[in-house]
């Protein structure tokens, strides 16, 4: 799985944007959206997924249940 | 908590009864107190004998820093900074309108690049506006790149222009050091608490060092980095001013504790500022029902420690994108579309020349007001009377009652006048029609001022506020405010005397919240 952003939540205030270890995450139509190929859950960097901890609004990343569970290599 | 509890809080904290609190006050002679007898004090004169000159130098065409200033000069926000690293439960970032002016609210984001372009087209358009403040809408230094790289811009392009921020101040200690090399003279933190224990019921979380903390240790966190910060900038002679929100049964009290802490380590100026809070605007705060302070507890605690520093009574509480002078917002007048277009020549001589223009005028004012003091030094009484005014700005009385938008709140005593706050009301007046409903609101804002001195009024409000206790006066249109003041004081007085006039003492004032600001 990976992190996504629910777009009607997200406030475009692009803090999540430079606390992503992997830069999965880019402004696109007035929002910002996560890479799911590129997310890493923040496995192996931080304990917390950094785009959860920094968001201003809760329940705004969220894990993405279509996308299969990271495995760290 | 009502007046009493909040008397009752101040005479706790100060040990000693009201009476001899206010009296301190009232013989204070130092910064933050209008000039008394003709002498000069900080931040409310023109040549003040107590103020370091080289401070005074930063402050006065500074309108946040100095009340007398902001009469006169304008400043501007540019709303690059969206990013936050802390939650306040008075704050929402869902929630964004263009017609309210309040912190953390703006109608668009800029990049640097627009953003200098912006500055250089309002410092063209509106000379005398003189300060470019950082102010979110999230944290300037949450969003440091963006944050200097606009410094680094207009620094090149007009390096007149004052450059300032405003943060919450986790992030402050590892930024101190750039914002010292960036020539910024004036950083303001916003303090709302020194104890953790209190702090935790403003701040659910921070982020810091990676990681979200919550509850008191996201508190104490905040509040090491708050005090490290204020001390830094201070060691390298940056002036601090630090606000603080007043939230009634939460920190009122607290704030006491707050201004003693921060005047310790050097804080220049104190701005105390009610917590701003409706349902709508979706807050914690807002739904839960906290409210906000009364006009008189507000006043209350800002007069309670005026004894330790210097108080700011004029703050508007504006927009992170707010442009004009404070209580004006032309923000709307310089959209990126329109600013696109603007054919801008900037014009640094023509800006000097006109903010000399301006320094003179601001001169007159205060020479008005102390040639009117002759007279009333003389004078023994202990009558304190608030008086409202309605006012465009320079330091005169020009606006027409039904067209203002806030008023002026100054306070009257043997001592003179002194500017104790402003009360913003919707506007009462639209197209030349008076709006019946909208005027008990206008009153119940200036409930506790015994006159309101307009340049225009119209029969039907005049008999309204005369009903209300509130006495109308045309008479000083287009005059200096505070010279006005003084001689309306001394009439007062002698109807007092003559016992024409019975002196009451005026209830509480509302102080309203999320006022609209387009027309």
């Amino acid at each position: 799985m990976a992190y996504k952003i629910i777009s009607s939540q997200c406030t475009a205030c692009s803090a999540c944007e430079p606390e992503c270890p992997n830069n999965a995450i880019r402004e696109k139509d007035g929002t910002f959206i996560i890479k799911p190929e590129k997310c890493s859950e923040c496995i192996g960097y931080f304990d917390e997924p950094q785009c959860v901890a920094v968001c201003p609004v809760d329940d705004t990343c969220v894990i993405d249940n279509s996308y299969p569970r990271y495995v760290a290599a | 908590m009502d007046i009493q509890a909040s008397v009752a809080s101040v005479e706790s904290s100060q040990g000693k009864p009201l009476d001899q609190v206010l009296q301190q006050i009232a013989e204070h002679k130092g910064c933050g107190t209008s000039s008394e007898g003709g002498k000069a004090s900080c931040g409310s004169s023109t040549a003040p004998e107590d103020m370091d000159p080289a401070i005074w130098e930063k402050v006065k065409n500074h309108p946040c820093y100095s009340e007398e200033a902001h009469h006169h000069f304008a400043r501007m926000h540019v709303a690059v900074a969206p990013a936050c690293n802390i939650q306040c439960n008075y704050c929402n970032r869902k929630y964004d309108c263009a017609n309210e002016s309040r912190p953390g609210v703006v109608s668009e984001k800029l990049t640097p690049e627009q953003a200098s372009r912006k500055v250089l087209a309002v410092a063209s358009t509106i000379p005398q506006m003189t300060v470019l403040g950082i102010a979110g809408p999230g944290d300037p230094l949450a969003n440091p790149e963006k944050t200097f790289k606009t410094f680094e811009l207009v620094a090149q392009t007009a390096p007149d222009i004052k450059l300032c921020v405003s943060t919450n101040g986790l992030a402050l200690p590892e930024h101190v050091e750039r914002l010292s090399q960036f020539n910024i003279d004036h950083v303001t933190i916003t303090i709302n608490m020194v104890d953790p224990e209190v702090g935790q019921h403003i701040y659910p979380w921070i982020f810091w060092k990676n990681k979200r903390w919550k509850g008191i240790d996201a508190a104490r966190i905040l509040h090491e980095h708050q005090m490290r910060g204020l001390e830094m900038l201070t060691e390298r002679g940056i002036l601090c001013k630090v606000n603080s929100v007043m939230i009634p049964g939460i920190n009122d009290k607290h704030l006491v504790e707050v201004n003693k802490a921060v005047k310790s380590r050097g804080a220049f100026l104190h701005n105390i500022m009610p917590l701003i809070s409706a349902p709508e605007h979706g807050t914690v705060f807002g739904l839960n029902g906290q409210r906000g302070p009364t006009a008189q507890e507000l006043k209350a605690l800002q007069d309670s420690c005026e004894g330790e520093m210097n108080m700011m009574r004029h703050c508007r509480q504006c927009r992170a994108d707010a442009v004009g002078l404070l209580g004006e917002d032309r923000s709307s007048e310089f959209s990126t579309e329109k600013v696109m277009e603007m054919d801008i020549q900037y014009d640094a001589e023509g800006r000097k020349a006109y903010q000399e223009k301006v320094e003179e005028e601001r001169q007159a004012t205060v020479l008005a007001k102390q040639a009117e003091m002759a007279g009333l030094e003389a004078e023994f009484s202990d009558l304190k009377v608030l008086i409202a005014v309605a006012t465009k700005g320079h330091g005169r009385v020009n606006e027409h009652f039904g067209h203002a938008q806030e008023f002026q709140i100054y306070e009257l005593s043997t001592q003179g006048s002194k500017f104790v706050g402003h009360r913003r009301v919707d506007l009462y007046c639209q197209g030349g029609y008076g709006e019946e409903d909208t005027l008990p609101t206008v009153i119940r804002a200036i409930n506790d001022c015994v006159a309101v001195f307009v340049a225009k009024i119209g029969g039907c409000p005049k008999d309204s506020l005369k009903a209300a206790g509130i006495d109308p006066v045309d008479k000083y249109a287009h005059e200096f405010i505070e010279q006005s003041a003084v001689k309306y004081f001394k009439e007062y007085l002698a109807k007092v005397k003559s016992g024409e006039v019975v002196h009451e003492v005026r209830g509480d004032a509302d102080i309203r919240q999320g006022a609209y600001i387009a027309a």
